[in-house]
Parts: structure tokens; sequence; C-alpha cells
């Protein structure tokens, strides 16, 4: 029974085995775009919102350069000047320089915006990591979490804001104390589906401590996830920060905010409608492109994420 | 199915009773003096001892605790510190624009963010499909007030199609009630719109792949049908629970569009407690839009129940 087989070497005859042929391109060759254009051609969303927020850090941190005089300065006499040569967008009822203003507005935006997104992800993060790992304070953590989210996050902020001096720093704490939970409920998300990897199961299996199987497994897949949520809550934040500060619940008065600016429009906006109307422009751009950088960072970085929405 | 219903009113309870406790003890964990905050900066020392008595500061915490519970069971939010009206009767006096608003919002938005969403999904690719994800990511970022402004502007300013600003009642007709609603609505639904136009696209995109569907390709039913019977119905469940989510951000857009279009409602009777630091006022509006948010999300889970017989617990 003993019959030549090709699957025994011994069986083949030398010479009937040839080098194979050294394989050929198929498809024609791809022009591959390199460098920071092929990158902006791949990620146009992340091009362009990221180059937004950066010319927005560029005009916040150069805010007394690009040709803006005090902004708190008043001039009664120049009073709801309409937008000209002198002044670009025009004066408010106290006669201050508007373009100045919302110049030197990007800087409480982009701070509460950015402190909100770093801290939320923070504390976010370590209420995540805690209730994804130890069983018994998860129920009760989840719990918490449950009722913070049924307080709608503005009017948490609200209430939060009624019982504190009105100052940067309380902002940031009542949006970020808005924020935290959905944070949270990413990171547990995040952690219990790890949990189940074999590559974890194995690092269990190996002896390796839970710290360092948190430092290796967990907190590395945690980013890319917690990059593209950082992101949006640093749109939201620059909303509620704004809408906080039009309803005299935000920044002091005194401090040129985005919003601070629109309140102060308001009661003449009928007819001065521009003292409005560049804050307001000024500001749905920035959101606009920091909701256009999370939506690139999420199709780059999280591909199953991005089939979902 | 009895058991579920019961499970998930129980579990309303602790959710619940959270929000009671946090919004309760946000007077405690505040940073600074709430009472002296409150009552200002030309505050005499006897003036701050009195919000405190009257905030109840001065008692124990867990005895305070007990009697507000105790109080708000019996639908007491206590008394405001700028009218010394009772709280609950403030907003009783408040609450039909804002509820009208929401309502009219509502209908408003999911009838324009449904079909929009099912459009997308069936050209998903096409420039349609583009400019209905364009169009979500802007109402994402143009902030409720913004829009309230440029819609004022120019529908009422400029063409003078609807009235600027203002309430009636619905009591002095339909259409007057709803002309004054109309502009605040589109202001307030934009981002609820936007939310619910790219849930929609995502689900349905998933449900278009579904065997089912290529069946009743095969059966010969017309597009019309396949989209909006055989896919829109199975897509259903997540698009009614962000529509319950989202009302959350209805209730915080409220706030601002009311103080946009001058609409006598909640929302401004909290702008304006807040201007004079009339915490209770605030507390008791926290406290009936969380409870009222609660409610909605969790009648909107028993109704699944109800029409989606595949759903059994």
């Amino acid at each position: 029974m003993s019959s030549a087989s090709i699957l025994n070497p011994a069986d083949v005859p030398p010479d009937s085995v040839k080098a194979a042929e050294p394989t050929r391109d198929i498809m024609p060759p791809v022009k591959t775009r390199t460098g920071l254009w092929g990158f902006v051609w791949r990620n146009p969303s992340i091009a362009v919102g990221g180059g937004i927020v950066l010319l927005m850090i560029f005009i916040a941190v150069f805010a007394p350069l690009l040709w803006t005089v005090d902004p708190t300065a008043l001039a009664p006499a120049r009073r709801t000047r309409e937008p000209s040569a002198e002044y670009w967008f025009g004066t408010d009822m106290l006669g201050r320089d508007v373009y100045s203003r919302v110049i030197y507005g990007a800087r409480v935006s982009l701070i509460v915006g950015f402190a909100v997104a770093f801290f939320s992800s923070v504390i976010g993060l370590a209420i995540g990591l805690v209730s994804g790992f130890v069983r018994w304070a998860d129920g009760i953590i989840m719990r918490i979490m449950d009722g913070l989210m049924s307080i709608p996050s503005i009017l948490l902020a609200i209430a939060l804001m009624a019982l504190t001096r009105g100052s940067v720093g309380n902002v940031i704490l009542a949006i970020t104390v808005a924020e935290v939970p959905r944070v949270s409920r990413l990171v547990r998300g995040v952690v219990l589906s790890l949990r189940e990897q074999p590559y974890v199961d194995a690092a269990v299996a190996a002896g390796t401590r839970t710290p360092v199987i948190i430092w290796r497994h967990i907190l590395p897949n945690t980013i890319a996830p917690m990059t593209v949520q950082a992101t949006y809550v640093c749109a939201s934040a620059m909303i509620v920060e704004s809408i906080l500060s039009f309803i005299g619940a935000g920044t002091p008065p005194i401090i040129p905010s985005w919003g601070n600016i629109m309140a102060e429009g308001r009661a003449l906006w009928q007819v001065k409608p521009y003292i409005v109307f560049f804050p307001a422009l000024f500001l749905s751009i920035t959101v606009l492109a920091v909701n256009l950088l999370g939506d690139g960072l999420r199709d780059a970085l999280d591909p199953r994420m991005a089939k979902r929405i | 199915m009895f058991a579920y219903v019961v499970r998930r009113i129980l579990a309303t309870i602790p959710v619940m009773a959270v929000v009671a406790l946090f919004v309760f003890s946000l007077l405690y964990i505040a940073p600074g003096d709430p009472a002296a905050v409150i009552a200002g900066d030309q505050a005499t020392p006897e003036d701050v001892e009195r919000i405190r008595a009257s905030l109840g500061l001065d008692r124990p915490y867990l005895v305070r605790f007990g009697a507000w519970v105790f109080d708000i069971v019996r639908g007491d939010l206590g008394v405001s510190i700028f009218t010394n009206l009772p709280v609950s009767t403030m907003i009783m006096q408040r609450v039909e624009p804002t509820f009208s608003l929401m309502v009219v919002t509502l209908i408003l938005a999911v009838s324009i963010a449904v079909p929009l969403g099912v459009v997308a999904a069936w050209k998903v690719g096409t420039a349609i499909d583009k400019a209905v994800m364009g169009f979500a990511v802007l109402g994402f970022s143009v902030p409720v007030f913004v829009v309230g402004y440029l819609l004022a502007w120019t529908f009422a300013l400029e063409l003078d199609w609807l009235p600027v600003q203002g309430y009636t009642p619905l009591s002095e007709g339909l259409w007057p009630w709803l002309e004054n609603l109309i502009l605040p609505a589109i202001a307030l639904g934009s981002v609820y719109i936007a939310l619910i136009a790219r849930i929609t696209r995502a689900t349905m995109l998933e449900v278009l792949q579904q065997d089912y569907i290529r069946t009743a390709r095969a059966k010969g039913a017309g597009q019309r049908s396949i989209l909006f019977v055989h896919a829109l119905k199975n897509a259903a469940v997540p698009i009614v629970t962000v529509i319950g989510i989202g009302i959350a951000l209805l209730i915080g857009g409220a706030v601002v569009t009311e103080s946009v279009f001058a609409i006598p409602g909640l929302g401004r009777l909290t702008v304006d407690a807040i201007l004079r630091r009339d915490y209770p006022v605030i507390q008791g509006v926290v406290l009936l839009f969380s409870f009222v948010y609660v409610l909605v999300n969790l009648m909107i889970d028993l109704l699944y129940t109800l029409f989606d017989p595949r759903i059994r617990y």
C-alpha cells in the first residue's frame, strides 16, 4: 500500500521541484501620500477641526498682540458703535471694544473646555476602574452615577453655581461634576469588556498582580475611547459654560467670556445684533471644530465605535 | 412580565433617592459658605444667620434631610427666600409654558429627525446622507441660544412671519399658542434633531443588512414599505431610548430658550432665581425636572414590553 505520495518529500523526484517565480505586483503601484499632506488627505476632520482649535489656542495665547485694546476699558462716549475700521466688531453699551472682548473671550472658553475634559477624564477613569474591578463597589457606584445622570447636566451646574461665588474655577468644578458620570460609565464598560479578553485571562493565570494588569493591559486600551470622549466633553463644556454665563450663573461679568458678551448684548439684540453675533460666531466655530476633531479621532482610533454611530 | 414591571418600577426608587440626596447635599458640599453667598455682599451677619436658619443649615444634617424628604413626599418644596411664596405654588404657575414648549419641540423634532435619519441610511454614502450628517454635526455644535437668535432675527424681525418673543396660553386659541412656540421649538430642537437623526441612521444601517429585509425585497415589498414598516419598526427600540435620554437636553435647553424668547416658564423662573440667589426655587426646579426625566424614561422602558412582543423578561 506504500504508493508514492507528494506528501512525502522523499517520494518527490528532485528535478520536478522548481523555484517559484518571484511574485509580480498584480495591482499597479498606488500613489501613497506621505507627510503632512497625506495625513490631511486621510483625516480631513482631524486636520480641519484640529487646525481651527490650534488657531483658537493661538488667538487665546496671543490675545494682547492681536491689535486688541483693554477688553474691560469703559468709554461711555462711544457706546454701541456699529462695526467699522476702527472698531472691527463695534462697541457694546458701555463703549467697550467688542473685537477685543471676543478675542480675550477665547481664553475662558478654551480654559473651561480643556480643564473640564482633563479633570472629568481623570476622575472618571479612577471611578470607572474601581467600578470595573471591585465587584461590591460596582453596584453602589453605578447607582450613584445613574442618579447623577438623571439630573440634567445644565441644571446640575446651575444648582452648584447658585451656591458658590461666580469664578472660572467654580464653573469648571460645576461642569466637571455633571460630566464625570458619563466618563465613568464609559471606562467601566471598556474595563468590563477587556476583562473578558484572553490576554487578560492569561495574565491572571500567570499570577500577574491586579495593579500590573491595569497598568499593562487595561489602561493602554482605555486611551483611545477616552481621548474621543474627552473631545466631546470639551465641546459640551464650552457650550455649558456659555449658557451659564449667558443666564448669569457663570464667570463673573467682569471677565470677558463669549457667554458674558452675549448676555450683555441681549438687551439690545434687536437693534444692535452684532454684539451677540460675533461671540456667537466664534463660539459656534470653536465647538464645531472640537466636535469635528472628536469625530475624526473616533474614526481613526476606534473603528468599531465609528461603525455604530 | 408583571414581575418585570414591578422590578423596573422599584429600580427607580434608588435612582430618585440618589437624586434627592445629592440635590439636598449640594448645600453642604458646595465650596465656601452657601448662606453667605446667597445673602450677597451687602448682607449683615444677622442676614446671613437668618438665611442659614431658613435653609436649615443650623440643624444637624440627617435631621434636616429626614424633615426635607418628608416635606417633599407631601408636595412641600419649601418657601422662596425672595418672594416668601411656597416653591410648589411658584412652579405650578410656570408649568404650562414650559410643558407646551417641550411637547411642541418633541413632536417637531421626532417628525423631522426620524425621516431624515431613515433617508440618510437609505441613501448612505450619497450627498443626501452627507448633508444630513453635516447638519447633525452643526446641530451639536451651535448652541441653542445662537440658533434662537438667528431664527428670531430672520423669521421674526426681517421677514415678520412669526412673533419675536412672548407666550400666549393655549386657552386663548391654538394658533396664537402655536405661533409663539414655533421658533423656540426649532431652536430648542436643533440638538435633539441632530441626536435622533444620528441614532436613527446608525440603527437603520444595521437593520437594513438583516436577512428579513432581503426577504421583504424578494417578496416584492415596495421601497417605502421596506424602510418605514419592516426596517423602522425593528430599529425602534434604540431610537425611542435615545428620544427618552435626550429629554435631558430639552430640559437644559429650555432654560436658555425661554430666556431668549421671553417665555414665562420654569426656565425663566430658574434664571430669575439665580440672579436673586433664591436657592429653594432652584432646588425645587432641579428636583422636579429630574423626577420627570426619570419617570419619562421609566414609562418608555415599560412601553417597550407592551409594543415589542420580542422583549420578555
